[in-house]
């Protein structure tokens, strides 16, 4: 048994800690987020030339061979410096679905443009309605000689600002709830009939109301098989379970320590706050609510890796793990850092509103302990 | 024990019930409603309304204007209140300094300043926390120094909340370093217009502008302005922090947003079905709503305790620590609600435009609202030091 990185790993992790304590101090993050794009198109090329963009990929497809663990190290990074470069819904979501089910012509057309940065897709899987469960879809796919047409309204779609194409859910065939009769279907966002609403969320990521009107697509925009998208989008959508609580614990470290330091140098009643033992007993529960929640990320990641028969279970325990955690050193963080807590200049409250929508997305607490119990 | 309405009590309640109904001005209402922010005026011009009817300073003694109500009638008053959704009463004046001045005040000062917070002419904040003196409040250094029958302020203040709206400003100043910090506390009353005095914005998570930092260099402040005797400052502070912590738990406004998210399990989709059909969901709504109940009946005892010639004292603080987890817990099962839709982030001119908002109509405000009320646990006397004040003051530890 080893829980050690590889060299590799290790090396990328600090490639991106550098970058982070160089390139991307607090301010500039906020600079960027208050930006039109909400993120540095430059330092996504940078990511490109880490060779974080291609990382998660096969090699025959022009990827570095990197699996669930190097998604767990990049995105655990990213969080402890509240990166705001969409990763999740690009490589891990869509670039993820590209390299599944592609096909040759699919995997040309957009996987090097992935890679190099120069494009950027989005994955719609979401509707109003289903709120986590990825099989409820009623966006329709009606057949139409060689062509689909969709009708239909997805929701809250990240990086939908910025994504060149979108990957979209829709129901060839079934019932609303039905796991079978799912496709997926590659769309340029300028086609006739679809249209996005863009908006910032409040973690400072973007997202957007997407709207299908009678779009007519042609039979190669379908990617994967008619109908059986369904295993390949929870694949994919529990890749992105790991990366984004990876990214959440890394949060966690940091709101950790910025709290530690900042206990330590606040003064009232003549001490330090961090002499007053009612607070260091709530220090040291977020401290081992993150550690006990980062063992549950390692199982999972291997798990994953291993493609071992309990990992879908492993990912529910996580984000149910992390929802928790998330609550607890969020909520306490800024109580600790009192009135400052909630102020916009300091960090610690930015990285709070990040780690909050974390509980959400791709399930909360609750909807991962149902499907823990039912798995 | 006797805890039902009585007949009379009952037609007070069609009374207020009806009187808000003719009253309640229609654009406030559609703005409480849709979860846009109202502006000062709208504020004022509601107040004023309660104001007129006599039905503003409703816990003064009736000769400075109160109404004489029983601790019932009052209660019914504020749920009936919350009930309509309209706009929280800002208690600066009438909660706060009101109360210090007609029991701390001279003849003089309470002519003076009470007819304008009852008649709402004059808004005021609060001067209590600095930079460096939160939860230990009695360290405070914005210093007044005597000269002649002035003060010379000089310092800061910081979280005054709705300081950019006020005419006035009540605060906690050093008037003496010497001795036990408590000891050299003052309570002054200062025009927020004297030169010297500037307010600085402080936005926060929620990206709304509610509290500020107040500076001082050199006001000069009449010393008429000071309450009490030089020194008695910190004994008021504790007077009124009793005070709002009674008012903080905001509980009638909480039972009408437990009500309100209920509505909305009925009717926000849920796959086939709707929210109401998430049994975790709503285990987790039935524990608040029976923590509301025990928060409102412990509430109620300390009014009637009140009422019977008591003083809201240091069991205050547990009113303060119930109705804010209660209001933290419900603002954070709102977001659950939710799902995905408690996201998007809508600004003030987003939430005023007729555009269609993201999500369902109630969204807008629910993520805001949690991240706000985070503020709930820190101000008011931090949870922790309520914590304190029950160990020391209540239990005798």
């Amino acid at each position: 048994m080893d829980f050690l990185l590889s060299d590799e790993q290790k090396q990328l992790q600090d490639l991106i800690q550098q970058f982070i304590q160089k390139d991307y101090p607090f301010d500039v993050r906020e600079k960027l987020v208050k930006s039109e794009d909400g993120f540095s198109k430059e330092f996504w090329k940078t990511f490109s030339t880490f060779g974080l963009l291609a990382m998660p990929f096969p090699e025959e497809d022009g990827g570095y061979n990197g699996g669930p663990v190097d998604i767990m190290v990049i995105l655990e990074a990213f969080g402890t410096g509240l990166i705001v470069e969409p990763y999740i819904p690009n490589i891990v979501l869509s670039g993820n679905l590209i390299s599944r089910l592609g096909t040759q012509d699919q995997k040309d057309t957009i996987l090097p443009n992935l890679f190099s940065g120069d494009m950027h897709l989005a994955f719609a899987f979401a509707e109003p309605q289903s709120r986590f469960d990825l099989n409820d879809v009623t966006t329709s796919a009606e057949k139409d000689g060689d062509n689909f047409k969709l009708n239909g309204y997805k929701s809250v779609v990240m990086n939908g600002p910025a994504a060149d194409k979108l990957i979209i859910s829709a129901r060839t065939s079934g019932n609303q709830m039905d796991k079978s009769g799912i496709s997926l279907f590659v769309v340029d966002r300028s086609v006739s009939g679809v249209s996005l609403r863009d908006y910032s969320n409040v973690d400072g990521s973007k997202a957007s109301e997407l709207t299908l009107e009678n779009v007519v697509l042609s039979k190669d925009a379908i990617l994967g098989e008619e109908g059986n998208a369904f295993s390949s989008i929870e694949y994919v959508v529990n890749l992105a379970t790991l990366a984004i609580s990876a990214e959440a614990i890394g949060i966690m470290q940091k709101m950790n320590e910025l709290t530690l330091e900042y206990t330590k140098t606040r003064e009232q009643f003549g001490q330090a706050l961090s002499q007053f033992q009612a607070l260091q007993h709530r220090m040291v529960d977020t401290f081992m609510v993150h550690e006990q929640t980062k063992s549950l990320l390692l199982m999972a990641a291997t798990k994953l890796n291993d493609q071992a028969e309990d990992a879908v279970k492993s990912i529910s325990a996580l984000k149910y793990q992390v929802g928790n955690a998330a609550k607890l050193i969020g909520e306490e963080s800024i109580q600790l850092h009192g009135g400052m807590g909630v102020t916009e200049e300091m960090s610690i409250g930015h990285y709070f509103k990040r780690l909050t929508t974390i509980r959400t997305i791709f399930g909360n607490s609750d909807y991962h302990l149902k499907k823990y119990s039912s798995l | 024990m006797n805890l039902s309405f009585s007949e009379e009590d009952l037609k007070f309640q069609q009374e207020v019930r009806s009187f808000i109904k003719e009253s309640y001005p229609s654009d406030i209402k559609e703005k409480m409603d849709k979860g846009i922010p109202t502006t000062k005026e709208d504020i004022v011009t509601w107040q004023k309304i309660l104001s007129e009817k006599g039905w503003f300073a409703i816990n003064w003694p009736e000769e400075h204007g109160g109404t004489g109500w029983s601790v019932t009638q009052k209660f019914i008053f504020q749920n009936e209140l919350a009930e309509a959704n309209t706009p929280n009463i800002v208690p600066f004046g009438v909660s706060m300094c009101g109360p210090v001045i007609y029991t701390f005040g001279n003849e003089e000062q309470k002519e003076r300043f009470l007819p304008d917070i009852r008649d709402n002419n004059v808004w005021w904040c609060q001067g209590y926390s600095e930079p460096g003196s939160g939860s230990d409040l009695a360290s405070l250094k914005t210093k007044a120094e005597k000269k002649g029958n002035k003060y010379i302020v000089n310092g800061s203040k910081t979280w005054t909340t709705l300081a950019q709206n006020a005419d006035w400003i009540f605060c906690l100043v050093r008037t003496d370093s010497s001795g036990v910090k408590q000891q050299g506390i003052s309570f002054l009353l200062i025009d927020m217009k004297t030169p010297g005095v500037e307010v600085q914005p402080i936005i926060t998570i929620d990206g709304s502008h509610e509290v500020n930092s107040v500076f001082f260099d050199n006001v000069e402040v009449p010393a008429e302005n000071l309450i009490g005797e030089e020194g008695a400052g910190w004994n008021i502070a504790k007077f009124l922090l009793a005070h709002e912590r009674t008012g903080i738990g905001g509980i009638p406004h909480l039972k009408r947003e437990i009500r309100r998210l209920r509505d909305i399990t009925e009717e926000l989709p849920l796959n086939e079905g709707f929210l109401k059909d998430d049994s975790l969901f709503m285990d987790k709504l039935n524990k608040i709503e029976i923590d509301l109940v025990s928060a409102e009946y412990t509430e109620l005892r300390t009014l009637a305790a009140m009422s019977a010639g008591g003083h809201p004292g240091p069991e205050s603080s547990i009113l303060k620590i119930g109705g804010t987890d209660i209001q933290q817990s419900l603002s954070e099962l709102f977001v659950e609600a939710l799902g995905y839709y408690a996201h998007p982030f809508m600004s003030e001119s987003d939430l005023l435009s007729n555009e269609k908002r993201i999500g369902p109509d109630f969204a807008a405000t629910v993520m805001p609202h949690y991240l706000n009320y985070r503020k709930v646990s820190i101000y008011g006397g931090s949870n922790e030091v309520q914590r304190n004040v029950i160990a020391k003051a209540v239990l005798g530890l």
